[in-house]
């Protein structure tokens, strides 16, 4: 009777995608992640909120070892895909993330045709074995990003001429064109206009079926409209971790709540 | 636990100050509603009688009020947690104090009607005395939402016991008196009525204090309590 899950929104499975133990991560002197320890489930949008500084992108970018670009930092603890570590020396960081897809806050396309910009990861990754397949792939992946009908007839314009909304979905096809298995998104919304981003967020909404969806965003409203489970981020720690209905009726913590209502920024 | 630190959008405070206040007030007009019907019934004060059935048109209105300014602040601050917890009690609280006032008022009617009869003895008293313990569940339910108090309020919850046995009483005493003397039976019948209706507003009272324990923790009270009021499979005396 406590179950605040209405049907469309809960969540079927209980297999666990990514798996986080003691996690820390240190920027220099900076201790910017304390001890974070997660489960984060298959077909399952999980949002991290949290006010700047909180750790909550830094974590996402432990997920597909985008902090190895980042000289000064160091993250221990271990994080494992599927049960494999990804921090194992034997894991090629390129090839992990064409598993771990990433969208970003600035639609970031290549100054390529639009064509061209979804069909690099597949190229690059030795994906298909001709023409053909490739056009399939860039032709399933512009469609699951629902850019397929608006882009079809100029495949080999530039990708930077089209609208910002569109942009993002590119960015979002291309980095389904690799058949990632996680797709991480940094603020994927934060440049959009209002029905830009509610394209994106149903586009979310259509990707858990296929993969597990980590979104960090500012948005509170956008965390409780698009994932199933939440993660609130506070100073390096994960404070509360839970289903998003729950999280945004009755928080646990004193700390979720303050930031929640809009009483700690 | 509830936080009670300010927003940092401090107009966010004043309109859920503001929606809580509103309903605050309704519920001290509705108190004072069914203290004076039922003065008014014991000292066939008609006066009194008709100021009652006039002031509940301000009850509606603040009702109204409120369902609008919740829906202004539902609609432009999308509250969450508590704040979210804190509108739909509001919203919920108000609703049952609208209905609480519909019974003053129709006590109030009816004891205009009743001061043209005869009176029946001692009934218009234990009806005051059973208005009276109502309006302390009442109040008290609504202190425990001024005060966050779940533990309050789960002790108006379990009181309400005390008002079903007065109205059994006195079901059971309308009976007599009708079967004494058939000429009891249409002011017996409107001093029944008066009786269950302020039953029933002890039960809004327990609804009240079970959104409070909501409204504290999250979750309504899991176990039932406990219910007096035996009267819906009462026999006549002697029947089998």
């Amino acid at each position: 009777m406590n179950d605040m899950r209405i049907v469309e929104r809960a969540v079927e499975t209980r297999n666990i995608k990514i798996s986080a133990r003691g996690v820390q991560v240190h920027y220099g002197d900076k201790h910017a992640l304390r001890d974070v320890d997660v489960d984060i489930l298959d077909n399952t949008v999980t949002a991290f909120i949290g006010p700047s500084g909180c750790g909550k992108s830094t974590f996402l970018r432990c997920l597909n070892r985008m902090n190895d670009t980042v000289a000064v930092a160091k993250v221990s603890g271990t994080i494992l895909l599927d049960g494999e570590d990804i921090y194992d020396r034997r894991v090629d960081p390129v090839q992990l993330r064409a598993k771990v897809g990433m969208v970003f806050q600035k639609p970031n396309p290549f100054p390529k045709s639009i064509y061209d910009n979804v069909a690099y990861g597949p190229r690059i990754h030795g994906l298909t074995r001709n023409k053909a397949e490739l056009d399939e792939v860039v032709e399933a992946s512009l469609r699951k990003a629902a850019l397929w009908n608006e882009v079809k007839d100029r495949l080999q314009e530039g990708g930077t001429g089209l609208s910002g909304g569109q942009q993002q979905r590119l960015c979002i096809a291309r980095a389904i064109a690799t058949s990632p298995e996680v797709l991480l998104m940094d603020e994927p919304c934060s440049a959009l206009d209002p029905i830009a981003t509610a394209q994106v967020e149903e586009l979310i909404d259509e990707l858990r079926a296929s993969f597990s969806v980590v979104i960090v965003t500012h948005s509170m409203q956008q965390a409780a409209r698009v994932s199933q489970r939440t993660a609130f981020f506070h100073l390096g720690n994960l404070v509360e971790y839970g289903e998003t209905g729950a999280i945004f009726t009755k928080p646990s913590d004193p700390r979720t709540e303050s930031y929640i209502t809009g009483r700690i920024g | 636990m509830m936080t009670t630190e300010p927003h940092i959008a401090s107009a966010f405070d004043r309109d859920l100050e503001a929606i809580q206040a509103m309903m605050l007030k309704m519920g001290g007009l509705v108190e004072a509603a069914l203290l004076d019907a039922a003065q008014a019934l014991e000292t066939r004060d008609d006066d009194l009688a008709e100021r009652v059935r006039r002031g509940d048109k301000a009850i509606d209105a603040l009702e109204e009020q409120i369902n609008i300014e919740a829906a202004r602040l539902i609609a432009l601050r999308a509250p969450t947690a508590g704040d979210l917890r804190t509108v739909l009690t509001v919203m919920k609280i108000a609703a049952s104090l609208e209905r609480c006032g519909d019974y003053a008022k129709n006590l109030a009617k009816r004891s205009s009607v009743l001061s043209q009869m005869s009176p029946i003895s001692g009934s218009a008293g234990a009806i005051r005395r059973m208005a009276k313990a109502v309006e302390v569940l009442l109040r008290e339910s609504l202190d425990s939402f001024v005060q966050r108090d779940a533990r309050l309020a789960a002790d108006v919850r379990l009181r309400d016991a005390e008002v079903d046995q007065m109205y059994n009483a006195l079901f059971r005493e309308f009976l007599t008196h009708m079967m004494e003397d058939p000429r009891n039976i249409t002011a017996c019948m409107h001093l029944h009525f008066i009786a269950k209706n302020i039953e029933r507003v002890g039960d809004h009272a327990t609804g009240i204090a079970e959104q409070v324990i909501y409204l504290v923790s999250g979750a309504l009270p899991e176990e039932a309590r406990p219910k007096d009021d035996r009267t819906s499979t009462a026999l006549p005396p002697g029947a089998k």
